[in-house]
């Protein structure tokens, strides 16, 4: 395939609503274009992480290539390049989106249109992107393709007369959407002769080859020993191998040229050389600028991760440097807590991306964590007119120091039906949300507009979203900036002991709620001990709310049966094993998962 | 001679309590027969080296032992007589269902050796004794229990269960009195365990006086409150004081002389074989049990066959060192009396506070353990906890 022209190449992704289908087409494309047999495919074979197979999302953006033999009786290269459905990888979307030529929108016949759909084609646009639409999911009983064409000319306003309706899951016509790639797409234009200009959208770390980077080549053309240039970072490095992606493996290739996606290795060491967004350029014969649409991304949202058995605090270094190598948005620095002893202060894109490396520090490094309470970005200004960044509670500075405060907001479209608006808008009453504006879209669908605080919806939010109108409603949201609020640090008391761990900072308005169901989530985690323990809540001196843990009365295993010592001897070694678990903070000993209760405060 | 303690369980009952989660269930005559054939051949398995051993207290437990007939207990006493070298003043109990009993059994029981019973009453109010699922009245109890004593047996233990269903704390008191007074020579006094797998454990959950048990809904009467429990559990102390009980392990009280010697083996960790499905052994450092698989029971001991003594034991665990201190530890200090810095210093050649020397003083310092002339023990509160207390030494 080597000698193949830029007008045999198609390179595109599939975009979609989060369920609507994304994976299972890609694995029909790939399967039907017949690189793999079908012996080869395994279900959704682009998730190649096991975590992203069993929450059935994408993590990384990833590409394959293909080789398609169309009804024109020509060959076609397709380059799929897959991107992250979720609105905590935004940036990561918009760079896959920016390697590609086009796109197939994914809509699913028995829901529509819905907000993520909307957000993916925006940016699909913003990037000069064909939108093919697709129906996918017509085997649905409740399916109804006719309206949902309809829906994408209102709404989203492309044309879908001749959207390929199709069962991705069953196979059914996405011949016709392969032929559709060939018909509609693009072929990639471009200047192989002219100076190496590629676009950089993904990197993994690989322990043999270094860092291998994921690019889309939009000028001239790159092989082994060109010296290249990371224009962002200033990373330099001479290619060591340039290839394109099999399904689930690299296949080197002596030259990529202008259109063509791949990959090269240049012997780096650490991803955060080659930021997602940046553009390599040979750096003996370098363009005269960057691709446009770079941004380092930063974190959005920041926690505690304490290992629960102290001594394992080198393997969670060791784990987050190891995943680092692989994910440039995750930001971590050595932190201390009077509760939890050692640990990280982390940054991440968002609740999403913190509960996927919590998994993956659990599963892939078999670590047992203790999480605190997410925070966002806090700025404070102190009468000094000193600004400083918190992202930890617990540095929050003393309440006369501070002037005032102000919190990251974020502008949310959440898309509804017409039934659930009322209860949507209460939700958003709660957490504080500023209306905007609300469009219909139809009679029966409409898009909510509003400014949110982002602590607001850190925690869990997408919950209640989907608790309150049943699943109906969708969300996606942008950062808006910072804006001056009200916002006190909640601390909590136990056994009159202030634990770090479990501060917190929320809008003083609701500080006495949080401090209250605080106290009772608490009460209901730590078990009974052999005193009285008070649990309270704090702001500053004053204390706003008390729960108090009875001591334990009875705690014994009357019978010995038989002589059975041996089974008497596992019901106590149990009890220890719990004990073990917990963390002594004073006298008290209290459960790991007692740290995290302050995640779920609103599931009653 | 060494000594050694014999246990002997008898799989079966004739219903199965509420409550119950040991190895017992409802079998036809046939299957007691042979399992009795299984028994004594088991028994016959240890000829080879029963005779250095001189036993100094049986216990035949199950289940209901009484289920079985005059006869088949007589054949396994007498297997026993003529395997293992039983001290003439050694303690051999059996234990009895009220209602299983006939004047006529309770004589052959005597005859055959048996010079202890320990009936299973748990109330004395019909309908507390219906709501466990038992199968006898406190008519029928009174009954067996003169029978008993009409057949020679001076050495009764009763057992009661505290904090049942429906249960006040009147009705315990006068469960606790009425057996007093009947003058049994000790009375075995537990709280309810809701065992998982057992019906009681469906119904009530896990925390016994929670106040979340979901019996009430399904109409079922509540498990006493957590006051009434704790009310419970002190009468019974004072209670059984005032009759001349004294306590001598957590849950066991005693006239003076009268604590039951094969219980107290287990706790000072003396050597006992198990014989019979499922029974527990502890003999030289290892704790074992027989398979609980019943029909591989009987295949492995059927007539005619001529089975090792080891054929049927499984979960064989030797215990290091440090498991034989911890045992010494949690095992010892549920007596009454405590334990010995002498006897662990003798049994262990090491010092009891170079070993567990931090543990001691914090659980003093918490007011659970208190220390008399070379004796540590439980306090008052430390019995009440004592799980948390014994966890310190694992």
């Amino acid at each position: 395939m080597s000698a193949i022209d830029q007008k045999h190449i198609r390179n595109f992704c599939i975009i979609a609503h989060i369920d609507h289908g994304k994976s299972t087409l890609a694995d029909r494309i790939i399967e039907m274009t017949g690189l793999l047999t079908s012996r080869e495919m395994q279900a959704q074979v682009l998730d190649n992480m096991d975590l992203e197979r069993e929450r059935g999302i994408t993590i990384k953006a990833q590409a394959v290539r293909t080789v398609y033999k169309a009804d024109d009786g020509e060959e076609y290269l397709f380059n799929l390049i897959d991107t992250p459905g979720h609105v905590d990888f935004n940036y990561e979307v918009s760079r896959s989106l920016a390697a590609c030529d086009g796109a197939i929108l994914v809509v699913d016949a028995a829901q529509g249109v819905e907000a993520q759909t909307l957000a993916n084609v925006y940016l699909a646009l913003d990037h000069d992107l064909d939108v093919m639409p697709v129906i996918n999911k017509i085997d649905l009983p409740s399916a109804d393709p006719e309206r949902v064409k309809e829906e994408i000319e209102d709404v989203i306003g492309i044309d879908a007369e001749d959207a390929p309706l199709i069962s991705a899951k069953t196979g059914e016509n996405v011949h016709e959407v392969l032929e559709q790639i060939v018909r509609k797409i693009p072929a990639p234009a471009g200047d192989a002769d002219a100076p190496l200009k590629a676009l950089i959208f993904d990197s993994v770390y690989d322990s043999y080859k270094g860092v291998i980077v994921f690019c889309r080549i939009r000028e001239g053309s790159v092989k082994k020993g060109t010296p290249v240039l990371m224009m962002a970072t200033g990373a330099r490095a001479d290619v060591v191998e340039v290839g394109t992606f099999g399904a689930g493996q690299f296949l080197p290739c002596e030259e990529l040229s202008a259109g063509m996606v791949g990959y090269i290795t240049a012997s780096l060491k650490n991803v955060k050389e080659t930021r997602v967004g940046d553009t390599i350029t040979n750096a003996e014969r370098p363009c005269d600028e960057p691709l446009p649409g770079y941004k380092k991304v930063n974190p959005m949202v920041y926690c505690g991760l304490y290992p629960a058995d102290g001594a394992k605090y080198p393997d969670l270094r060791d784990a987050l440097e190891k995943l680092q190598l692989n994910d440039a948005a995750l930001q971590f620095e050595a932190e201390t807590s009077v509760a939890l002893g050692f640990g990280f202060r982390c940054g991440f894109l968002g609740l999403l991306h913190l509960e996927i490396i919590q998994e993956r520090l659990e599963r892939e490094y078999n670590l047992d964590l203790v999480t605190t309470a997410p925070s966002v970005i806090y700025k404070v200004h102190k009468t000094n007119g000193e600004v400083i960044d918190l992202t930890n509670p617990t540095n929050m500075p003393d309440a006369a120091e501070i002037d005032y405060m102000e919190e990251p907001m974020v502008k949310a479209e959440i898309m509804v039906t017409s039934e659930y608006i009322g209860a949507i808008m209460d939700l958003c009453q709660e957490r504080r949300g500023i209306y905007q504006s609300m469009e219909y879209l139809e009679e029966k669908r409409a898009v909510l507009h509003y400014h949110l605080p982002l602590n607001e919806i850190i925690y869990d939010f997408f919950d209640a979203l989907k608790s309150r109108s049943r699943g109906y409603a969708s969300f996606d949201y942008e950062m808006l900036g910072y804006q001056r609020s009200e916002l006190v640090k909640l601390d909590i008391l136990i056994n009159k002991e202030e634990v770090d761990a479990l501060s917190f900072i929320v809008f003083a308005g609701s500080a006495y709620e949080r401090g209250r169901k605080m106290c009772e989530k608490l009460k209901a985690e730590i078990p009974r001990q052999l005193f009285e323990i008070p649990i309270q809540a704090a702001i500053g001196s004053k204390i706003i709310a008390r729960e108090t843990v009875k001591a334990m009365r009875k705690d014994v295993l009357a019978k010995c049966y038989g002589g059975d010592i041996s089974r008497k001897k596992k019901l106590l070694e149990k009890q220890k094993e719990g004990k073990k678990r917990m963390r002594q903070i004073g006298n008290v000993e209290i459960p790991q998962k007692a740290f995290m209760s302050v995640l779920k405060l609103d599931d009653d | 001679m060494r000594e050694l303690e014999l246990y002997l369980h008898i799989p079966f009952c004739e219903r199965k309590c509420l409550y119950c989660d040991f190895l017992s269930f409802p079998a036809d005559d046939d299957v007691r027969e042979r399992y009795v054939g299984a028994l004594k051949n088991e028994i016959l398995s240890h000829r080879g080296w029963a005779r250095e051993y001189a036993v100094t207290s049986v216990f035949i437990g199950g289940g209901t032992p009484s289920v079985l007939s005059a006869g088949q207990m007589g054949g396994i006493m007498e297997t026993l007589h003529k395997v293992f070298r039983v001290n003439a003043d050694a303690e051999i109990t059996a234990e009895a269902n009220p209602g299983t009993v006939t004047q006529e059994k309770l004589t052959g029981w005597k005859d055959s050796g048996i010079n202890r019973i320990s009936f299973g009453l748990q109330s004395v109010r019909d309908k507390e004794l219906k709501m466990l699922g038992r199968i006898h009245t406190f008519e029928e109890f009174t009954e067996s229990y003169r029978a008993a004593r009409a057949a020679g047996f001076s050495n009764i233990n009763i057992d009661l269960i505290s904090a049942i269903p429906g249960q006040t704390v009147q009705s315990w008191r006068e469960t606790l009195k009425t057996a007093a007074e009947l003058g049994a020579e000790h009375i075995s006094a537990y709280s309810l365990i809701l065992e998982e797998g057992t019906p009681f454990y469906e119904r009530y959950g896990k925390e016994p006086g929670s106040g979340k048990n979901g019996g009430i809904q399904k109409g079922y009467p509540p498990l006493p409150d957590e006051e009434s429990d704790r009310r419970m559990y002190e009468d019974t102390k004072s209670l059984l004081k005032s009759y001349g009980y004294h306590r001598y392990e957590i849950s066991n009280y005693a006239k003076e002389g009268r604590e039951c010697r094969h219980n107290l083996g287990y706790w000072e960790r003396k050597e006992y074989l198990g014989l019979g499905l499922g029974a527990s052994s502890l003999l030289e450092e290892c704790r074992f049990h027989n398979t609980e698989d019943m029909s591989r029971y009987l295949n492995l001991f059927a007539q005619g066959r001529e089975p090792g003594p080891a054929d049927a034991r499984e979960g064989i665990e030797k215990l290091t060192r440090e498991d034989q201190m911890a045992e010494f530890m949690f095992l010892g200090l549920r007596k009454t009396e405590g334990i010995r810095a002498d006897d662990f210093f003798r049994q262990f050649g090491r010092a009891l506070r170079d070993k567990y020397g931090v543990q001691i003083e914090k659980l003093k310092n918490r007011g659970l353990l208190e220390e008399e002339e070379g004796r540590l023990r439980l306090t008052e509160r430390g019995t009440d906890v004592s799980n948390y207390v014994f966890c310190e030494f694992l």
